[in-house]
This record gives C-alpha cells, structure tokens and sequence, in this order.
C-alpha cells in the first residue's frame, strides 16, 4: 500500500488549495512545501478574486475564472468554518481605473470583447468619470474613467493560505517542509523522495510554481514557465476609505492600503525597484491624490510565474498515468475552482475536455 | 541626470566619520548620509554641543568621540543630516529622504556603518508606558540633559554598568539595579582573559564601576532567573524571581539593556548576507578584510557588520575606505596595504578584550527567548510567544512564512525589535539551529516614506542599473 | 520622573501639545520636550489600542509616533521643537482627510 492517495508538490496557493480540495474528498494527501526561502509567489500576491479583464480572446481562461468567483461565495465560507480563520473575502464589485482618453477606449473595447466571448455570463459597465465620482467622489482629476464589475471580490492573500494550511491539516492531510529531490515511478507508484523524506502515492500533482519545470521531467511532462518580478508596496495602517478592491489599489481589513503591479492588466514589469516603486506609487496618487501623504512601511517583491502565453497549465502525463501538472498566476482567483472542480478531476483520474485548452502540449514544438 | 559620487557613507557614527575623513584626504567625491541631526552616531551622540556648554560628566571615552567629530567637520565632505536612507540597491543606487523630498544618488562604492542598536528585551510589560531602553535613556542625558529619576535598571553588559555609572557620578536617584550577568559567564570568560590582558586598564574599570554600584546605596539585585513588568496603562512595578521567590518592586520607569547589535536592516535589504553569530547571539553581515560584503560595490562596516565597539568601528571605518579607494583607483592596492597596515594592527589590538566581553555579558537565554506565552514579540503587530509557537507548530517553516501567517514583523519597525527573537524562538521550538531558521528578508524602503516622495521622485531614464 | 540635570540658562519656545501651551527647551527632539514637560501619553497602538511612550530614542522603534502639524504617525524623536508647533497623540490608525472640493476644483 502507498503512503498516499496523492503527494502534491508545492505549498503554495495553488499547491494547497488542491490537496485541500482532495483531503476534503476524503483523500489521503500530503504536501511536500519548500522551506523557509522559498521564492513564494503566494506571499507576494494582491488578494483579488478577479475577473474583469481576465481571458480577452480566450473564453475557456475566462469562463474558468468566472466559475472560480462564482464557487468562492460558497468556498470562502467553508474554508472560515473549517481553519477558523477570517480570511476576509468579500464580493463587492471592483474597479479598474483608466488614467488617460487611450486608455478608457482601448477598456471600452477589451470589456465588450470579453462580455461578447462570454455569451452574456460577464457584467460589468464602464463609467465616465462623471459617473465614476457618483460611487468614488476621491478620485483625482488624472482619472477619465473605470471598468466596473459586480464579479470582482477580494481577500486576504496569507490569511487564506494560512487557513489552507489548517484547514488541511485538521482534515488529516500531512505537511511534509522540505524540497522535492526526485519523482519516480514503478509499479503504478510514484515515489517522492526529499533530504530526509521517501513517501510513496498512487498519484502525483506538481503545484510548484517556478519549480515545478525543474521536477516535470521526472514525470513525462514539460510545464515551461518563467518568473515576471511584481511589486506590492503596503502602507501604514489607516482608518478605513475604500470598500471597493480596484486592480492597484486594495485596503485590507488591518486597515494597510496595498498598491500593486501584481495585475495582469497593469503592465509594468521590468526595471529597476525604485523605478518600478515609484511608477506605482505615481499610479496611486493620481488616482486617489489623498493617499500622497501616506507612507509606506514595506514592500515586497515577487516572482509571477507566467506560462508563454500567460495562461494556466493543467495536464496529466501520458507516460505516467496518475501524474499531474497545475501551475497559473492567479492563485488566490482560481483558488475555489482549483479546490473544489480541480480536485475532483483528480480523484476522477483524468482531466475533463474543459481544460484541454489549458494542455502544456499548446507549446510542444510540432 | 542623479548625482554620482565616488563614495556614499550610510552613517556618521565613528566608522562612517572615519572612512569620510580618510577617504576626503585621497581625492575622493563623497556623500555622508545621516538621520541624526549632528555627527557622531549613538555612542558620540551630541558630543559637539555638550562641549559648548555647562557638561554632563559622562566620562573621558564619551568626550574624546569629539576629536573625531571635529576632524570630520574639518574634511569638508558633503554631509547631510536628517537624512533617511530607504534603499541601497545593487548598482550602487542610494534612496534617501530629506525633509519631505526623496532621492536617489549613485555611489561607485558605498559604505554601509549603520552602527548597532539595542538587543530586543522580550519580557512580560516590556511595552507599556514607562519601560525605555537603557540606551533611550543615555540619549536622553547625552542630548538633552534630561535623567529619569528613580528608575529601575535591568540588564547586563559593558553599558549597562557605565550608563549606572553616570547616573550616580550626576547624583540622580535609582530606584534599584537588577543585574542580570548570568553567574555562568564569569567561568566561560575566564580563558578568554589572558588574551585580553592589554585591555586590562578598561576591564578594571568596568569592575570598578560594578564595586561602585554595589557599594553604593542603590538597592542591587542579581542572580535573577525571571522579570516581569507590572502595570495596567503603565508601568507600576516590576518583578523579579530571585531562587523560586518572585519579589516585587514599585516603579514608574523601567529601563532595560542586555548589550547592542547590529542594525542590519539596510545591509541586508541591499541583498548582503549574513551568518548567525553564537558567542555575539546575532546576525552578523559577511565581509571580508576591507569589509567588502557579498554584494560588489558595498562594504558593510563598525558595529552595523559585527559588535566591536566605538574603537574598533573607528579602524574599521577605515580599513572600509581604504579598501574603498583601492577599487576607486585612487590609490594602488599595495598603496592600500600601506596605508590599511596601522589601522589594522589598532583593530587587532582593539579586538583582543571582546571575546572575553561576549563571553561576560552574553544574556541569558531565559530574556533572548522569551518562555510566557502572553509577552509580546512583535512590538509594532502585538504578536505574543503564544502566537508564534502556534503558527510555528502548524508546520512553518521560519521566520518569512511566520511573517506572513501571523504578521510578526510587518509593522514600520520591520523587525528590528523582534527579528532576533523570533529566529531564536523558531530556533528553539523547531530544534534546528537558528543559522538554519534564519531571518527576515528584508526589502526596500526600510525606513518608511511618503508615497508623494516616491511619486514625485526623479527618476531619469537610463540611470537605472 | 524626567528632570534636567545641568543648570544655567536655557532658551525656551512654546508649543502647543494636545491644545495646551507648553513652553520648552529650545534645541530639543520633541519626544524629549515632552517627557521632561511631563507628558504620560505619547500613542495608542491601531492593533489594541495599548498606549506607549518613547522606547528607543533613536528612530527603531516606532513608539513614539505623534501628530505633528497635521501629518500622522511622526517619529517624534526625530524632529526638533519649533516655535508653534502643534502636536497632537496619534490615536489609533492614521487618518488621511479627503477634500472634494480640493481635489476636483469645485
């Protein structure tokens, strides 16, 4: 008998929300988390549940990333009552700012594709900035406009993997801190060996982030992907201005203000880190001028992990039945989806035609 | 165009004053960086207007940091107080703010002499109102002639004995001395005598103070194997357990010390790297004989890379400058040598009495890793012993991960008052050594700033690195 | 207690500190003028609202944050007393005002 129903490499969002999701079927789990120095993107990330602007010009990204939303009502509950954590999620419809005439049109337009793609499943409205005053009266003169949509929601990024952490284990999943060295397989078993541990599976998710192209190999698949560096800068805790997350701008329930770049819409992405620093910085005070007298306390830097085309990885070997790969940048959207669809594909042994757009054979060179 | 110099200082302590008195004399452009208000870092703080006026006697080695202060002053570097350094990034960029306005200035070489800061004390009460640092309250007598009277001291180390020492040469009133040197330390600093025998003269002094306290009418504990502070919206008393007998003393201010370390925070958020120091029971930044840390172009220097003290940060300021010049092609490397050789021998000698004074005054466990699970660790997020040992037995895996589960270290302080704890608490309560536990890594800006400064900074294209 | 220990003259400057004059030592960081004024409350803590005084005197730990002239969260061991500063307990989270018609030109 194998240690395990499945070892999932990587405790990270992704990582956890699955082995969550298949403890949650009753499914014996453990997850191998890389130590302390991780290059964790789960620790870097902003905390929306987005998704506006998400999938433009390929609806399956985008109808995955609705159905993620739509479950994380549901979800996020479940997951309080399970860890007794307050992750603080809420639905409350988010915004996007545009910050010039260019920039409102080409929004006008990517919304109306997306909305179209999506055969009426995506609301939102676009608003001038007389109608955008109306609901956000703090916004700055630089403001021409905003996409608006009821979809968007956010939460707190670390409480959730926190709570991921505890929900797991009180369903008797085992976390295992150490890095993955080798994957084999014999005998319809994989084996997963790390410095001081050897467990054993009857399958095998690879969830970890940049690492995961390193180890697909071991199992007869690819999973290329590269790290694009995102800035999140935080600031000292202040009384509560904004109910709404928006794609830069997020206060958390401690009261901080997060700015960020850590959004696919919002393209800043090499450069040096006061540059990029003080390009968010400058985003944010034109957009709400107040929050100029604001400091910042901290700032952290992370590491998106980005497949060629910018979309998720989802596959399963077919040299190694039993092996899968799931990798994407948008963790804490796609959490739901990935604990409560994503793991009962797994228990299910295959992946269903959905994903098969999200195959890594899109990049196998023919 | 950002400014460009051959040499930025982060500091003006002893080290920093040094390197930018020598460095001026080679030919060097050069920037010092300062967030005090006058030269002369914490242990020469405010020497320069003491000297003018009707002085505090606080003893010979405080009023000679006045000879280095001065010829400082004479080099005619350029010098800017009040300045707060938010980033050094590889490449040489230096962030700082000044009044209201960030920078960003350019160093082909940049010195980091941050100096040291005190060691965190993680005791129950240690945050209510009327608890200080020890060092708070010799700054508070070295600038603005203010003595708290009727305090309670508690602690350990070389400072300790001489801030106690200038209060009773001032005549200012102590409620009672708790002296927390464990007896231990006096057998484990016994081999490292002999070496220390040329600093014989400053031992004996250090002993003569410690007579002087116990002579004196100032009631004095030790043998202490516990503390608590009391007190509600402040402090009312403290408690110390003396054998198995908690004893209980009424007092309105607390001042704690158990020995200084470095401050690491800008080093290591410029990416240099560090190893645990068991014997100092700190992190101490890599560098080599010029004090050139891992990152190129950036030389960590003084107490801020390892405790030396006052002295030896003066040589080592030096010897970074040296080293300095030599890459700036100011001076040749056998040139270097030279001129490096006497300051090298003055380190040498310098450093001969510290192993016999980390092995004295090392504190004790029992206040370096806090054991009640209500004290706070985290001073800024209100994150107890409790805790952390709860995040830390779901499974996390060190300091950066209990950062983000808990939120110890996240507030503006950034961790320099619970960083060390917090390793060595892990440290503890995972039984790996904290060499293996680790630190926070750490991220510009360490200190906070405006986002209007970092909106309106100018940022030339092509300047960055 | 805090108390000078030198004597002689000193020159002296008024400040207000939560809407009383205080007349002070010129030259001083305003953590210390307030302590030796006698002041017991500096800050109240935004996670439990624990109050706290001056503990470093350095600028590391953040303790001794007040209003001063209206900007929040000021380390008040780092900025010198000057002549009609006011000063006010920083209670709490810092708070950003937002003035419409500032900002818009109404």
């Amino acid at each position: 008998m194998p240690d395990y129903d499945v070892i999932v490499v990587g405790g990270g969002t992704v990582g956890m929300s699955i082995a969550y999701g298949l403890e949650r079927l009753g499914k014996k789990t453990a997850v191998f988390d890389q130590g302390d120095d991780a290059i964790r993107a789960a620790v870097g990330n902003f905390g929306l549940v987005w998704v506006q602007g998400k999938g433009i010009g390929s609806p399956e990204y985008a109808d995955w990333t609705r159905r993620s939303a739509e479950l994380w009502e549901q979800y996020g509950k479940e997951l309080q009552e399970q860890s007794g954590i307050d992750i603080a999620y809420s639905r409350s419809g988010g915004f996007h700012f545009c910050l010039s005439d260019e920039e409102l049109e080409s929004r006008t337009s990517q919304m109306s594709q997306l909305a179209e793609e999506s055969e009426g499943d995506f609301s939102y409205e676009m608003l001038d900035r007389h109608s955008l005053l109306e609901r956000l009266p703090a916004i700055g003169p630089e403001v021409k406009g905003a996409s608006y949509s009821p979809l968007d929601g956010h939460v707190n990024p670390l409480l959730l993997l926190r709570a991921l952490h505890v929900a797991f284990k009180s369903k008797g999943g085992d976390l295992l801190v150490e890095s993955v060295l080798d994957i084999t397989f014999d005998d319809s078993v994989f084996t997963v060996s790390s410095t001081s541990y050897v467990k054993t599976a009857t399958q095998v998710v690879l969830a970890a982030g940049l690492g995961s192209e390193k180890l697909a190999p071991k199992l007869g698949l690819t999973t290329p992907l590269y790290p694009q560096r995102g800035q999140i800068l935080v600031t000292e805790k202040t009384a509560p201005f904004l109910d709404y997350p928006t794609s830069l701008i997020r206060q958390t329930g401690d009261g901080s203000v997060l700015l960020g770049d850590s959004h696919e819409d919002v393209g800043f992405d090499t450069g040096t880190s006061s540059g990029v620093m003080h390009d968010i910085a400058q985003r944010a005070c034109d957009i709400f001028p107040y929050l100029e007298k604001l400091r910042i306390v901290r700032a952290w830097g992370a590491l998106r992990i980005m497949s060629p085309d910018g979309l998720p990885i989802y596959d399963q070997s077919t040299q190694y039945p039993g092996a899968f790969t799931a990798t994407c940048h948008s963790g804490v959207t796609l959490s739901a989806a990935h604990a409560l669809d994503f793991a009962s594909f797994i228990r299910e042994g295959e992946l269903p035609f959905s994903l098969e757009k999200f195959s890594e054979r899109r990049f196998y060179v023919h | 165009m950002t400014d460009t110099f051959d040499l930025i200082i982060i500091g003006a302590g002893p080290a920093g004053m040094a390197a930018a008195e020598l460095a001026a004399k080679h030919g060097a452009s050069i920037l010092i960086l300062d967030e005090q208000a006058r030269p002369g870092g914490q242990i020469y703080r405010a020497v320069e207007i003491m000297a003018n006026r009707n002085r505090v006697e606080l003893g010979d080695s405080y009023h000679a940091g006045l000879t280095l202060v001065n010829a400082f002053r004479d080099s005619h570097v350029q010098y800017i107080p009040k300045a707060s350094v938010w980033q050094v990034s590889q490449g040489g960029e230096v962030g700082y703010s000044f009044d209201g306005t960030a920078h960003i200035v350019i160093g082909k070489q940049v010195i980091i002499a941050t100096g040291a800061q005190e060691r965190p004390f993680p005791i129950p009460g240690w945050t209510l109102s009327g608890v200080m640092t020890m060092g708070a309250a010799q700054i508070l007598l070295k600038e603005s002639e203010l003595a708290i009277e009727d305090a309670v001291f508690a602690g350990c180390g070389p400072l300790f004995y001489l801030v106690i020492h200038q209060y009773l040469t001032a005549g200012i009133p102590i409620k009672a001395v708790i002296d927390l040197t464990p007896k231990g330390n006096y057998l484990k600093a016994l081999p490292h005598l002999f070496s220390a025998l040329p600093a014989l003269p400053k031992i004996y002094e250090g002993w003569k103070w410690k007579r002087e306290i116990i002579k004196s009418n100032v009631p004095y504990f030790s043998d202490v194997s516990d503390l608590k502070i009391l007190g509600e919206e402040g402090v009312t008393g403290i408690s110390y357990k003396q054998g198995s007998t908690w004893k209980t003393l009424d007092a309105s201010h607390i001042l704690l010390h158990q020995g200084v370390v470095p401050n690491v925070n800008i080093s290591l958020a410029a990416g240099c790297k560090s190893s645990w120091n068991e014997d100092q029971a700190c992190w101490r930044i890599n560098v080599d004989d010029w004090f050139q840390s891992s990152v190129k172009g950036v030389r960590v220097t003084g107490d801020g890379a390892s405790i030396g003290g006052a002295l030896a940060a003066e040589q080592r300021g030096r010897i970074a400058a040296v080293g300095a010049l030599v890459q700036l092609e100011k001076i040749t490397a056998t040139e270097g040598d030279h001129l490096a050789a006497p300051y090298k021998a003055a380190l040498a000698a310098e450093m001969r009495v510290r192993p016999f004074l980390d092995a004295l005054f090392k504190p004790s466990d029992t206040f370096r890793i806090p054991q009640h699970d209500n004290t706070i660790v985290c001073r800024c997020e209100e994150v107890t012993v409790g805790q952390v040992r709860q995040v830390v037995g779901m499974g996390c895996a060190g300091p950066n991960q209990l950062k983000s589960f808990s939120r110890c270290g996240m507030g503006p302080c950034q961790g320099r008052f619970c960083g060390l704890t917090v390793s060595e608490l892990i440290s503890e309560t995972l039984k790996k050594p904290v060499s293996a536990v680790g630190y926070y890594r750490l991220r510009p800006p360490v200190k906070p700033l405006l986002l209007q400064e970092l909106a309106n900074l100018k940022i030339t294209k092509g300047d960055s690195l | 207690m805090f108390t000078k220990v030198t004597s002689g003259e000193v020159q002296t400057i008024t400040i207000q500190f939560e809407g009383e004059t205080l007349v002070v030592r010129k030259g001083l960081n305003v953590a210390a003028a307030l302590l030796e004024a006698g002041v017991k409350q500096f800050r109240e803590t935004p996670v439990s609202g624990q109050a706290r005084t001056p503990f470093c005197m350095m600028g590391v730990c953040f303790d001794c944050l007040l209003i001063i002239d209206g900007m929040h969260n000021q380390q008040s061991c780092m900025i010198e007393v000057a002549e009609g500063m006011k000063i006010e307990r920083q209670l709490g989270m810092a708070t950003i005002e937002f003035n419409a018609s500032a900002e818009q030109g109404l």
